[in-house]
């Protein structure tokens, strides 16, 4: 690891404020994927900016169109939360289904959002609801967050504060893991809300992205067999030792079928 | 103290230290003046190094020491050798390269080390790294063990322009071949035995201390045989008399032979001392230990097997290229010779005939790994016979059946090296199928066919050799208050020594483990050891701690006699006391401890206090042996295999201890299990290394490993007086057959004709569908 300054924020205000004035700042959260690049010497940001003390950012509400979970919320405090399960059971499914107990006991939701691992499972779900992500400044559609790998829409030193999911009718997440790291190799989320479907997939392209295809299926005939027959190019899609790109592109049918199966 | 004895699951002492955070490991280690070492390594798998500039690090702050292969070898360093000799088809001996501390000349493999950086802080010391300007000349790789013998193959080394290193031969060729020649049947296999690492949860580290007064270096290093690194840091790298070299191994977190052999950075830590005037210290960092530990397995064999009508084996041959890595590491060319014997396995093969070929790769070296060249033998006949069951009709179990050595022909002489002296196969290979249910497979088969599965069911008949040739030292110390501290030549590093000589000492001589301790891994203090490996331990240095409890009886019993005031043939010694013969007097044997301390009190003659040492030297090996039975179930549609059942009958001999045997099982069938469906070390074309941390290193988790049924089918051994035979290495050498034989048997029945390990998702899925496209395309 480099050396670095600490500086531990009060409050939202605090937090911005200090990311505002110092070179490098990077806001450190679970520290879950911040940090193990560090210890590397693959990552030097100069100041680290600890959310972990503002109240503020943590927490979950319920209400009977959405679920807002703040920024700092862990993915242990998602998948264990009883109003997310009535609400949105693929959600707190997910969550309890990322990494490991280690890693769902100090990841947050803001802190998965910000990285935009191209292989995460919280981005399938914001894509995939159609939720909002709110920050310091503005709200960001999901549509419009995820822009590239490890890259989104977030504005240098803009903070999340809290995403907003509008509750579906059904949803479901089914990742498929890499056996190593417990990330996804594919993982597949499917959401209908009226006649609204999505499909989106993570794993197998640089960021989350919605498969057109299976969604106009699904559209019609919500069911695994609407997109038996889908096949999914496998130019452009991740191609590295868990899985090559032709392999991505078959699961991706694979998953999206159990997705519908199991929606609830 | 028959709850503490031996045969007892006595939960393990060393648990509530090591579990608490209470272990003292190399890291912990804190010395007055400690300074930091970080090792520069070759992001080149194959370079020339024109030239190593370390005048920026040097200037840099903290800095106290840029060492580089020119320094070592002006300061006269040694090389790694290996610890035993072979030679090349010719006669001539093998190839060995200059394995030195630091490179000169060039870089062979990805992580070689190319100089030390040593600063008062470890943050100071990666900082001068960085600092190193290294002028590399890349040259061209050489990977794929298949090939790499193959003409056109570029040579690591000059001086091998084959890559051979050397080649080893085993058997009676001639035989053989007039067996394969009049056999009906010949079955042939061709097997890939993919690369694994040891990862042991602590990485490895070492401390050098060198103290000027008495000349004399002090090295505290995760290793499993602190007097083989003491013989190896004196003869190997620093040159000079052993008696100038003390190794500790504090508490050690894994090895699993990975922590066996010499490496280069405890010779740079005590160099480094020297240089510095300070200890030093070198601690790896999880994705250093994929670069600088040595990797494991990694071979491709060919077997056939000749078979008569009814299925009786009539001859085996084995040709195998096994990939030593870019050296000859000190225990490299162990894994692929030194256990060929397990290639008859259990079964009356009366020819065999088997040649391995030693080849250079650019990667880091191979030496041993839990089992060492064990697994990779018992796949090589198990596999062939489950070919031969599949091509001849025969069920797999009854194939094996007819050809189990049975237990009336023991002692036993096979075509290889082994001699069995015990063990009941015929009965190991009944209760196994009837514990696993074999007949009820077909149901299951039929209900996972249900769901979409694939489900198989594998067996193999493991047998291995342990506790070979090498001798064990034990000593018994009582001091004045009748405690005793017992000093082991073995080393532990998380197989429960503690527990286990506790046990020895309270059915050998009664004593209260409370008032035992036990010392291991230091070369002051152990007389003499050879350290712990190769399921060893509890045979070979059990019977050394009986003889030293022996001799300890002998001497206390003069003195017991003395104290009663009856003669020496009057006492029986029984339950940790002397008692007279036909009384109820009794003295125990920590009063005559303690007794032995009061200088005038003692008969004329008598040496006052009361220690004794002993070496046992084994007149034979020991055959642990075990038949594993195991299912799995492949889904089809993404290749994802699970192992949902699994059966072991297992012959460790003696047992111990009941609950530390089946925690050996447990962990040994997981790493068999592992390599199977989940490890694998891989390099890209360049031989840059792809699994480099454990984010894409697959190691197995607790969810992958299903509940294990474990039955024993115990026989003692007769080749030492305490009839132990070993469990450590049993489960690998068992699992990686059995768990191959389930995945193949699952993929057979969806038209797989064969398949290498490891079963990968996508490896799996691409098999399925190559098998199930085939025909079609
Ligand atoms: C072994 C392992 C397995 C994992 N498996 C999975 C998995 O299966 N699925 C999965 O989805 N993830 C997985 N993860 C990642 C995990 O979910 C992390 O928690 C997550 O990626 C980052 O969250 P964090 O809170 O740790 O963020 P940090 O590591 O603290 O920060 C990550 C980045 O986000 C920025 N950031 C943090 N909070 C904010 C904020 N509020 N506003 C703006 N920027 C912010 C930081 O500056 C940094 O750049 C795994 C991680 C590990 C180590």
């Amino acid at each position: 690891m480099y050396e670095f300054d600490y500086h531990k924020a009060k409050n939202v205000k605090d937090a911005v404020a200090i990311a505002k004035k110092q070179d490098e700042a990077k806001y450190l959260a679970g520290g879950m994927s911040l940090v193990p690049p560090m210890k590397l010497r693959l990552a030097k940001p100069g100041n680290l900016i600890d959310l972990n003390e503002v109240g503020e950012l943590a927490g979950i509400k319920v209400d009977g169109k959405t679920v807002a979970v703040g920024a700092m919320t862990r993915h242990e405090s998602v998948a264990e939360s009883k109003d997310v399960k009535k609400a949105i059971p693929a959600l707190a499914k997910l969550a309890g289904g990322i990494g490991d107990p280690q890693v769902r006991h100090r990841g947050t939701i803001g802190g998965s959002l910000a990285n935009s691992d191209p292989a995460a499972c919280y981005p399938t779900a914001v894509l995939g609801l159609g939720a909002t992500i709110e920050t310091d400044q503005r709200k960001i559609a999901a549509d419009d967050f995820f822009t590239g790998l490890f890259e989104t829409a977030l504005k240098e030193g803009e903070l999340i504060t809290k995403v907003v999911f509008p509750v579906p009718d059904k949803a479901c997440y089914i990742k498929f893991p890499n056996p190593a790291s417990r990330f996804s190799i594919v993982g597949v989320f499917v959401s209908k809300k009226g006649n609204e479907v999505r499909c989106v997939v993570t794993g197998a392209g640089p960021c989350v992205f919605r498969v057109k295809g299976i969604e106009d299926a699904l559209k019609k005939d919500f069911s695994p067999k609407a997109i038996e027959n889908y096949k999914h190019p496998a130019s452009g899609l991740n191609s590295d030792i868990h899985g090559s790109a032709e392999y991505r592109a078959h699961l991706i049918t694979v998953l999206a079928k159990r997705a519908v199966a199991g929606a609830e | 103290m028959r709850e503490f004895g031996v045969g007892q699951s006595v939960p393990r002492y060393e648990d509530a230290r090591l579990l608490r955070g209470l272990g003292r490991y190399t890291d912990d280690i804190q010395l007055a003046g400690l300074v930091h070492a970080v090792v520069l390594r070759s992001p080149h798998a194959h370079a020339r190094l024109r030239a190593v500039d370390t005048a920026a690090a040097k200037a840099a702050p903290g800095v106290l020491a840029v060492l580089t292969g020119a320094d070592a070898d002006a300061a006269g360093m040694g090389t790694v050798q290996p610890m035993v000799p072979r030679q090349r088809r010719d006669g001539s001996p093998m190839v060995l390269p200059r394995y030195r501390v630091l490179a000169l000349g060039k870089v062979a493999r990805i992580g070689d080390p190319v100089a030390l950086i040593v600063a008062e802080t470890l943050t100071q010391a990666k900082d001068a790294a960085e600092l190193v300007a290294v002028d590399y000349e890349p040259l061209p790789v050489t990977l794929g063990t298949a090939t790499l013998t193959r003409p056109g193959s570029a040579a690591v080394w000059p001086e091998a322009p084959d890559n051979v290193s050397f080649v080893f031969a085993l058997g009676d060729r001639a035989k053989t071949d007039a067996a394969f020649a009049a056999a009906p049947h010949i079955v042939k296999v061709e097997n890939t035995i993919s690369r694994v690492a040891g990862c042991a949860l602590e990485p490895r580290g070492a401390i050098g201390s060198y103290d000027p007064v008495e000349d004399r270096y002090t090295v505290w290093a995760t290793v499993q045989q602190p007097h083989q690194s003491q013989a190896q840091l004196a003869g190997e790298f620093l040159r000079v008399p052993p008696a100038k070299v003390r190794v500790i191994a504090p508490d050690v977190g894994g090895g699993f032979g990975v922590k066996g052999t010499g490496y280069v950075e405890l010779g740079l830590v005590a160099w480094a001392s020297r240089v510095v005037g300070r200890p030093v210290k070198w601690m790896s960092e999880r994705s250093e230990a994929f670069l600088c530990d040595d990797q494991a397995r990694d071979n491709v064999t060919s077997a056939e097997l000749a078979l008569d009508r009814d299925g009786k084996f009539l001859g085996f041959r084995v040709r195998t290229i096994a990939n030593l890595g870019a050296y000859v590491g000190s225990a490299g060319p162990l894994p692929p010779t030194v256990n060929l014997g397990g290639l008859v396995g259990v079964y009356t093969i009366p020819a065999c005939d088997v040649e391995v070929t030693a080849a250079f790769s650019n990667t880091v070296p191979t030496a041993a790994y839990r089992g060492a060249g064990r697994p990779e033998a018992s796949f090589a006949i198990e596999s062939a016979i489950d070919r031969a069951a599949r091509e001849l009709g025969i069920d797999r179990a009854e194939l094996r059946r007819r050809n189990l050595i049975p237990p009336t022909a023991m002692p036993y002489k096979t075509a290889l090296t082994f001699n069995f002296d015990s063990g009941d196969f015929p009965t190991g290979l009944a209760k196994a199928l009837a514990a696993a249910d074999w007949p009820g497979f077909a149901a299951r088969r039929r209900a996972a066919a249900a769901t979409g599965k694939l489900r198989g069911i594998g067996i193999a008949y493991a047998i291995e050799q342990a506790g070979a040739g090498l001798e064990e030292t034990a000593e018994v110390r009582f001091d004045r208050s009748g405690f005793a501290t017992l000093f082991s030549g073995s080393s532990p590093h998380g197989q429960g020594h503690e527990t286990m000589y506790k046990q020895f000492a309270a059915t050998f001589l009664g004593l209260d483990p409370a008032n035992v301790r036990l010392v291991t891994g230091d070369t002051d203090q152990v007389f003499h050891g050879i350290g712990t490996f190769g399921s060893r331990s509890a045979a070979v240095g059990g019977a050394a701690m009986r003889l030293a409890a022996e001799r300890i009886v002998v001497k206390a019993r003069k003195l017991a006699a003395h104290m009663l005031e009856v003669a020496e043939t009057d006492l029986a010694f029984e339950a940790g006391s002397f008692r007279v013969a036909g009384t109820d007097r009794t003295i125990a044997l920590t009063e005559v401890a303690k007794a032995s301390y009061r200088t005038f009190t003692l008969p004329r003659g008598f040496e006052p206090g009361l220690t004794e040492r002993a070496t046992f030297v084994p007149s034979a090996p020991t055959f642990p042996n075990g038949c594993h039975v195991c299912e799995a179930e492949i889904d089809p549609e993404t290749g994802a295999t699970a192992i949902v059942r699994y059966t072991v009958v297992d012959d460790v001999g003696r047992v111990v201890n009941p609950l530390m045997v089946k925690g050996q099982l447990h962990g040994g069938i997981a790493q068999g299990l592992g390599q199977v469906l989940l490890e694998e070390v891989r390099y890209d074309a360049d031989g840059q290394l792809l699994t480099a941390s454990f984010m894409d290193y697959a190691m197995p988790r607790a969810e992958d490993i299903p509940d294990i049924a474990i039955e024993t089918n115990d026989v003692p051994s007769t080749t030492n007086p305490l009839g132990i035979k070993g469990a450590g290495e049993a489960g690998t050498v068992g699992a990686l057959p059995a768990v191959m034989s389930a995945v193949v048997d699952a993929l057979a029945s969806a038209g797989v004709r064969h398949f290498d390990m490891p079963a990968t998702p996508e490896r799996v899925w691409r098999a399925i569908r190559t098998a199930t496209a085939g025909p079609r395309a």
